[in-house]
């Protein structure tokens, strides 16, 4: 408990006290504090418990690089989000929020015991020990490494909040409101170009909210901004992708600061795209590299800065540093200045600034140059330091209760790298700094490697006399990974930053090393003996911090994932109880349920009544493509496999379409209405397909051809009768169409009215009964299907769905291209040798017909299958043996692609792929499943009135 | 999300107004019959997959809908140009 509110100062709003609990203590702060800001000034030093050695941690930084002050916040049911850097998180009336990865708490977790088996957790621990066996890793290791090592636990209830999301274009989109930032907007600002300034924090001004001297002009400069029209500041906003073209993803938090939740989005998802963009993300303090360097109160100075000057908060009682850089002697100078003890001043180099030395003298601050840490006192907070001259003589204990660290700067350079931009390694500096860009971007301020913090030196570790192998001086604090683990590391083989990356897992925390990446590289190089260049860089990835999927998924969740196709009847059909199936993106009636009919009843007696009387089914969902044009004949002739030339008006046709390598892709019944004009079906999800295929060969392969393409499949309503009765049924409502049988066969269309509307009337079946489909445009749908309905009482006409149609379709050997074929069926496997037109001399497809592969024997062909026992129903997907007595694993020689119970033949049905099944009529086969054998013989495709006889009357 | 130039409508429109198509020129064979398995199958199922320039096919299927020919190069994924289908190769 050390760390406490100053009487003056900050940016807090002294006259609002908020208060708020973390681990169920209730503490005060004020209004403008963050949790870290606000918990530091009650004293709190201890935020969390480490990932893997469950070390105590406290603040590393103070803002959206913090590794170790990791916390939860629970705002009711659905609303916990877990790992969220306390720095960043915003104070409001009410906040709880817990830390994280302890048990049974933070000050005694058990976990602990981890940091004491220290040594046999290296690098690579993981790997090398829970290998082996691999049912152990799933069943044993992973959970309980999971409950051992772990972040926040994920939310368990479904999210109630909802999102936006935006597209925004600009002309120039800058990336970071410090002054940088702030000062390429203001110099935008007086054109004609649209800017997007965003900046991840509660207020815009990065690095000048830090410094009370430039207050002033940030006001006036956020005054200007906000009166320039072509100007829009984001702020709560985090630029977390650059991809490709200058598109940039930007989540903004518009509620989780409120303390009371209100109807609007919690989030909103930017996709901005940008004429030009700049990023001035500014830079990171890195950490320096010391035995117990984690240990609480132990931070970067110019986050002990932050908080002293932002917030009011000092952030101990006593403070020391320890710097490699100068920029760390104006930290601790600026905590003199507000009263805090400095304890002394501690710094890795030899010689200094005269000026620097001199105002530490004026301030009476101790300093030891040449001097480095070479342990941290305290456990769960600082208690002192032994520091040692770098040869490590004269060791001196010192007492402090905060020790800063300087080790100097690393630039920001996440969005640079998403964008591909390249580096240039900055000797002086220690650094990658941006170089050639891949887009149009520039970097300005900090992140581009130019900023005037003063100088410092580069090193990877502080010299210390004491055994290295010894020590935890930590390198990366989120994954715990020490110096240590990247010499075992390097003595184990590694030599890419890739692989060393990967091995000890340093900087592949939810932070991606923004602290830790350099020291890490410069680690590794020392102990490669090769300069850092030659070790590597490794690759940020977006997201430049952790988002919600909740903000990434927006509006496309729930009924919104994606579209629901309704057909103009489906309102009928949900007034009347349907049950509903999804086929592609279209919702279809499965079938309709009577007083408490199960499906099997209801398909068994809609089944019975477009056997026996007359069924009525949506069939609106079929893909339709209106082709016209004076060659459309000869198109058509071209895609499918039959020809399409000699087809007449007023006729149709069974339409099979390949794919160039001869396997089946969709089919469907198409219609001639006039020399010029072709109404096609397809099948339901295949629709889109098909004309995009048809498109391609139009425009690409046969651009001579005059023919148009239109979807036309919402256009049309079309509603199946089928049924022995359904011409008697029709024909008091048609009118201009004789439907005689000789005047309208099977196979044929005409067009008229039907109940005074305009229809194209299929006489086709895929029932196997006598059977038409009538089309009318899409708004008169359900007004005939409903005068359908009541003329049909008399004749007991039944609608029936999805269900019944595929159990008589299946009683026919009519296929359903994607469940009886999968993309590697050709037309003969498929036993539809009768649909391809062999004098044809070419179509799409025909080629691969005579391929070598394709003729060859013993390739699997659809056939019908019939169980011995007729009461049993075969598992749509069962694989077939030939030998029910073989060795497991036996060999598989099919399966099955449809399976019904059928009411017409008091029996089970079945369609199966098998290997040479054209040549194994009347051969048993076997399928086994769980506990039993099913015996079952090949047999015809076609169950049901094999002559077709029901078809022609 | 890349920006593609459709040379149809004259602008450059977002990658999710595009449906890529496979690499192009290449031509569906004027005599199929006539060409041996092996040519076949080369037209069939060998695409180049070069480490740089690459000339593929693209249609701006929420736009125009029209099929066209693009240079983009596969290590950088930036588009050198894009032209109507049926223009010399470039
Ligand atoms: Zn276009």
């Amino acid at each position: 408990m050390s760390g406490f509110r100053l009487d003056q100062g900050g940016r807090v709003d002294r006259s609002r006290r908020v208060s708020f609990s973390f681990d169920g203590a209730t503490y005060r702060g004020f209004a403008g504090d963050t949790l870290a800001s606000a918990l530091l000034a009650n004293g709190v030093m201890l935020f969390g418990r480490s990932f893997k050695y469950h070390r105590p941690r406290g603040l590393l930084g103070a803002g959206s690089e913090e590794p170790n002050a990791l916390v939860s916040v629970s705002r009711g049911p659905g609303r916990h989000t877990p790992n969220l850097r306390a720095t960043a998180v915003e104070i409001y009336e009410g906040l709880a929020a817990t830390s994280q990865n302890r048990w049974p708490s933070l000050k005694t977790d058990l976990g602990a015991i981890n940091d004491r088996l220290g040594m046999f957790l290296p690098a690579g621990f993981y790997t090398k020990t829970f290998m082996w066996p691999r049912s152990f890793w799933d069943k044993l290791y992973e959970p309980a490494i999971r409950r051992m090592a772990g972040l926040g636990e994920a939310p368990s209830e479904i999210d109630p909040d909802h999102y936006g999301a935006v597209y925004a274009h600009c002309d120039l989109l800058i990336v970071g409101a410090g002054p940088a930032g702030i000062d390429a907007a203001l110099e935008a600002s007086g054109t004609s170009k649209r800017v997007i300034l965003i900046d991840e924090q509660d207020e815009p001004g990065g690095g000048a909210l830090d410094d009370p001297a430039l207050w002033s002009w940030l006001n006036e400069s956020l005054k200007d901004l906000a009166a320039a029209p072509n100007v829009t500041v984001l702020s709560r906003t985090t630029a977390f992708g650059y991809y490709h073209d200058n598109f940039v993803g930007a989540v903004e938090r518009l509620t989780d600061h409120w303390a009371e939740i209100g109807s609007g989005p919690r989030e909103k998802l930017w996709r901005i795209r940008a004429g030009a963009v700049i990023l001035a993300q500014g830079a990171i303090e890195r950490p320096l590299v010391f035995a117990a360097n984690d240990v609480p109160g132990v931070m970067l100075a110019s986050a002990a800065r932050t908080f002293l000057q932002r917030y009011g908060v000092a952030v101990g009682k006593s403070v020391a540093l320890m710097a490699a850089h100068d920029s760390g002697w104006r930290d601790a100078f600026a905590h003199a200045r507000a009263g805090v003890n400095v304890a002394a001043i501690i710094d890795v180099r030899e010689t200094i600034d005269a000026a620097l030395l001199a105002e530490a003298q004026a301030l009476g601050i101790a300093v030891r140059l040449g001097h480095s840490v070479i342990e941290v006192h305290g456990r769960l907070g600082v208690k002192g330091m032994t520091v040692a001259r770098n040869d490590g003589s004269a060791a001196t204990r010192i007492a402090c209760d905060a020790l800063l660290m300087a080790g100097g700067w690393t630039p920001s350079v996440h969005l640079w790298s998403h964008s591909k931009g390249s580096f240039a390694w900055d000797e002086a500096l220690g650094a990658y700094v941006p170089d050639r860009p891949n887009e149009k971007v520039r970097c300005v301020g900090a992140c581009s490697g130019k900023w005037n913090f003063g100088s410092g030196i580069v090193i990877d570790a502080l010299p210390t006399p004491r055994n290295q192998a010894r020590i935890k001086a930590f390198v990366d604090f989120q994954n715990d990974v020490t110096a240590k683990d990247i010499h075992l590391a390097v003595r184990e083989g590694f030599k890419s930053i890739e692989h060393i990356k990967r091995y000890t897992t340093t900087g592949m925390a939810t932070d991606q090393g923004k602290t830790s990446n350099l020291n890490g590289l410069q680690i590794a190089s020392q102990a490669l003996g090769r300069p850092v260049t030659e070790v590597g860089l490794t690759t940020f990835r977006p997201p430049y911090t952790p988002q919600t999927f909740g903000a990434l998924a927006g509006h496309a969740k729930d009924d919104l994932f994606q579209p629901t196709r309704k057909t103009p009847i489906d309102g009928w059909a949900e007034e009347h109880g349907a049950v509903f199936e999804l086929v592609a993106q279209w919702r279809r009636a499965r079938y309709f349920p009577q007083g408490g009919d199960d499906m099997h009843a209801a398909v068994n007696r809609e089944c019975r009544a477009v056997r026996s009387a007359v069924g009525i089914f949506d069939a609106s969902t079929l893909g339709k493509i209106e082709v016209v044009g004076p060659d459309a004949a000869e198109f058509l002739n071209r895609i499918y496999t039959n020809p399409w030339k000699a087809l007449e008006p007023g006729r149709c046709r069974y339409g099979l379409l390949l794919r160039e390598d001869g396997f089946i892709t969709d089919d469907g019944v198409s219609a001639r209405l006039t020399p010029d004009r072709f109404h096609l079906t397809t099948t339901t999800g295949g629709a889109a397909r098909v004309l995009n295929t048809m498109e391609d060969y139009l425009q690409t392969e046969w651009p001579e051809l005059d023919v148009w393409l239109t979807s036309t499949t919402e256009q049309w309503a079309v509603i199946a009768l089928q049924g022995p009765l359904a011409r008697q049924l029709l024909e008091p409502l048609v009118e201009g169409i004789d439907l005689a049988a000789e005047a309208f066969p099977h196979m044929a269309i005409r067009e008229g009215t039907i109940c005074g509307v305009p229809t194209r009337l299929f006489r086709v079946s895929f029932t196997g009964e006598l059977g038409f489909e009538i089309n009318v445009p899409a708004a008169y749908g359900r007004a005939l299907w409903e005068q359908l309905m009541n003329a049909g009482a008399a004749w007991g006409i039944t609608p029936y769905g999805t269900e019944a149609m595929h159990v008589l379709r299946a009683e026919k050997g009519f296929i359903i291209v994607g469940q009886d074929t999968d993309g590697t069926v050709t037309p003969h496997d498929a036993g539809l040798d009768w649909a391809v037109g062999k004098k044809k001399p070419d179509f799409v497809g025909k080629r691969s017909l005579a391929r070598p592969d394709i003729v060859a024997a013993g390739r699997k062909q659809l056939v019908g299958l019939l169980t011995d026992d007729p009461a049993v129903v075969l598992e749509e997907g069962a694989q077939i043996v030939a030998d029910p007595a073989q060795a497991i694993p036996m060999t598989m020689i099919g399966h099955v692609t449809s399976s019904y119970w059928s009411e017409a033949l008091g029996r089970s049905i079945a369609l199966a792929l098998i290997e040479g099944g054209h040549q194994r009529m009347g051969e048993m086969l076997h399928v086994p499943m769980p506990g039993q054998v099913i015996r079952a013989k090949v047999s015809s495709m076609v169950f049901y009135d094999p002559q077709g006889a029901r078809l022609h009357v | 999300m890349l920006l593609v130039h459709c040379p149809y409508c004259e602008e450059k429109r977002a990658e999710i107004e595009f449906a890529y198509a496979g690499e192009a020129h290449i031509a569906r064979p004027l005599d199929p019959a006539a060409m041996s398995d092996e040519d076949w199958a080369r037209y069939l199922f060998i695409r180049s997959n070069p480490r740089g320039r690459h000339h593929e096919r693209w249609r701006h299927i929420h736009g125009c809908g029209r099929f066209f020919n693009a240079v983009r190069d596969t290590v950088t994924d930036k588009f050198e140009v894009t032209y109507k289908a049926g223009e010399p190769r470039r």
